[in-house]
């Protein structure tokens, strides 16, 4: 990893912690509703994966803010949305758990778990038959693995050789079901291993997510077909804003604190000398303020009029006919 | 031209138009199509283009939602409309919701086709008409196809079109024979009145249209009255402009529907036509309407469950009478 990587990483990790600090809080406040599924300690994951997987076409789970921010999404139009503005990035229709955009190939916020992967394996299809090498990465959690959804789709895009990453983000959790209560295992890979490519990796490290789905990344753009990757994450927040996660041990929650991917990022780098402490000062600084600019739009942001109730229902031809 | 051959008809014609056209479904390629829909597909476009499936309904119409989104314009094909139960949760958690829920970002130009209906002792899982789950769907368009010249423009423009469609075909349509006339400018959300009358009007779809003709004959030789019959062709959005056209000079509504009474479509049309239309009736309009159980495998218990020629006809007479006609 080089110095301007490691920064990189490093910036992206820390927006994405401080943005869903504030989401917290804004929440807290009233200005957040609904369901609102935070990426704390799990960042490593979001920024790993996508710094890795610039190109093609992202289908992501409903876990997906920092995702959405670390593939380009300006942190004002994800916090816009979050707060239901007409400015948002889905017009305030969507939510925390619906964040598209087509212009950065992001499909972000399936609330169906499993739901996104039959569809991400089918724009794996139409890439390749397009000739499209970039392929699809299409992430999802452990609570997934178990669904009929999940196990089609392995078997569909082993079988046809599709162009597309399967990241499963085992943070152990399906809310509060424990993966060793509902699957044979919980190395979720093994699930797999017979249809393509499949390995589990520390996803509290955002180097080794960055490299492994590099490495994946490769894989498919060379015409091999799949590839699977687990990573063992874990969450500090419950499951939702109405979760307290009571279900889990403080013992266990301090275990994977103190793997933190940011801050053994930051002491690994220093540690390593490959970058000063003056940077974190100050990349920690800017990450707050680009948030705090954030909300500042989003709060000042307007409503959506009533009028637009009926409005990105159908097509223009179909419209027409329907109104 | 025979009704499954006009579907073909308008998916060559699509697949020839726009190379982005694809179809997908369980034996639509080197099988030929459950009902021979797309015969002869496979060996003109192609593996690529032409599809074979897992039996796995919930990618089919997955699957076929991640291509459109990649640009495609892909046709699902579910082999009965029972199976696509298990494509519910693309079908109205994902195609209905993407553009809406993305704030119009998202397009899905998707036609999803199902066979369904009674057709012949298929039993209960093979033999139903759930055209009421996907009526009731904001987001879906649902065409239902009569005929072959209404299978042969809606399904063609179906394709084209930039929103997910149902696209609902009825299994003992498929080797009927019946005029297309390729140089009509169809308009697949328009109902079409089949039949002109003054003294009652017969709303029906599918199937039940050319058994409510049969009907009519007779119940206009026996009562010395006319019907208009109205087939619906769309059923999301509803075409009600034209069935207020025909109640306002009929003043007496008969829908017919080979779906169960309860919470059928008819529910939907019948009250749609109390609540607009109340004041122009003379009379409480008739709901003719498959029996609230299972489909049967036994003959007579299945022609029992659904509407047949005679059983309408029966059924529109008496209610005439009773009610001054």
């Amino acid at each position: 990893m080089n110095s301007a990587r490691v920064k990189e990483f490093y910036y992206l990790m820390k927006l994405g912690r401080e943005f869903e600090i504030r989401a917290k809080e804004e929440y807290m406040k009233g200005n957040i509703a609904g369901f609102l599924h935070l990426d704390i300690g799990q960042e490593a994951v979001s920024v790993g994966s996508m710094k890795a997987f610039m190109k093609g076409d992202v289908f992501t789970h409903y876990r997906e803010h920092v995702l959405a921010i670390a593939r380009g999404m300006d942190p004002k139009l994800v916090m816009a949305e979050l707060f239901g503005k007409r400015e948002g990035v889905s017009k305030g229709k969507g939510g925390s758990m619906h964040l598209f955009e087509p212009k950065l190939s992001f499909y972000g916020g399936d609330a169906i778990v499993g739901g996104h992967l039959p569809i991400a394996v089918g724009c794996a299809y139409a890439r390749k038959i397009q000739g499209e090498n970039a392929g699809v990465f299409a992430i999802f959690g452990d609570g997934a693995s178990n669904s009929g959804a999940f196990f089609e789709s392995i078997n569909i895009a082993a079988a046809w050789k599709l162009p597309i990453i399967f990241f499963l983000e085992n943070n152990y959790y399906a809310i509060g079901t424990h993966i060793s209560w509902v699957s044979p295992f919980v190395e979720l890979y093994n699930k797999v291993k017979n249809y393509m490519p499949a390995v589990r990796i520390n996803g509290m490290d955002v180097c080794e997510v960055y490299e492994e789905v590099m490495r994946a990344k490769n894989y498919i753009e060379n015409g091999l077909g799949p590839y699977f990757i687990e990573a063992e994450c874990y969450r500090y927040e419950g499951h939702s804003m109405s979760d307290s996660g009571q279900y889990r041990s403080k013992e266990e929650l301090e275990i994977f604190k103190s793997k933190d991917p940011i801050e053994n990022l930051r002491k690994k780098a220093l540690k390593d000398g490959l970058v000063e402490e003056s940077f974190f000062k100050e990349a920690d600084r800017k990450a707050q303020m680009e948030v705090e600019e954030a909300v500042q739009f989003a709060l000042r942001a307007s409503e959506p009029e009533i009028s637009e109730l009926y409005e990105d229902l159908f097509c223009k031809e179909c419209s027409n006919v329907v109104s | 031209m025979l009704y499954r051959e006009a579907l073909n008809k308008a998916i060559d014609e699509a697949m020839e138009i726009d190379k982005s056209v694809v179809i997908l479904g369980e034996d639509v390629g080197r099988y030929g199509g459950s009902y021979r829909v797309s015969e002869g597909l496979f060996a003109k476009y192609g593996k690529e283009r032409v599809i074979d499936t897992p039996i796995a309904e919930l990618s089919i119409v997955g699957n076929a939602i991640g291509m459109a989104i990649a640009g495609l314009r892909p046709v699902a094909e579910i082999m009965t409309v029972n199976f696509s139960l298990l494509a519910l949760d693309q079908i109205i958690n994902h195609a209905s919701k993407f553009r809406y829920m993305s704030g119009g970002k998202l397009a899905i130009p998707l036609t999803v086709r199902m066979p369904g209906g009674v057709s012949r002792q298929l039993a209960a899982q093979h033999s139903e008409s759930y055209e009421t789950i996907y009526a009731s769907i904001p987001g879906l368009i649902v065409f239902a196809a009569s005929n072959p010249n209404y299978a042969y423009h809606a399904l063609k423009k179906a394709i084209f079109l930039n929103d997910p469609v149902i696209f609902l075909e009825h299994e003992l349509l498929y080797n009927e024979e019946g005029e297309v006339d390729f140089n009509e400018d169809l308009d697949p959300f328009k109902a079409k009145v089949v039949k002109e009358g003054e003294d009652i009007t017969v709303i029906s779809y599918l199937k039940m249209v050319k058994d409510s003709l049969k009907a009519i004959e007779k119940i206009e030789k026996s009562l010395n009255i006319t019907c208009e019959l109205i087939d619906l062709n769309s059923l999301r959005p509803l075409d009600m402009q034209t069935i207020a056209n025909s109640i306002k000079k009929t003043k007496r509504a008969v829908i017919v529907e080979e779906d169960h009474k309860s919470g059928g479509y008819g529910a939907e049309v019948c009250a749609r036509i109390c609540e607009e239309l109340f004041y122009e009736l003379d009379a409480p309009v008739l709901r003719i309407a498959g029996e609230d159980v299972p489909i049967p495998y036994n003959r007579k218990l299945e022609l029992a469950s659904i509407p047949t020629p005679d059983k309408i006809t029966a059924k529109i007479i008496s209610w005439a009478k009773e009610n001054g006609v």
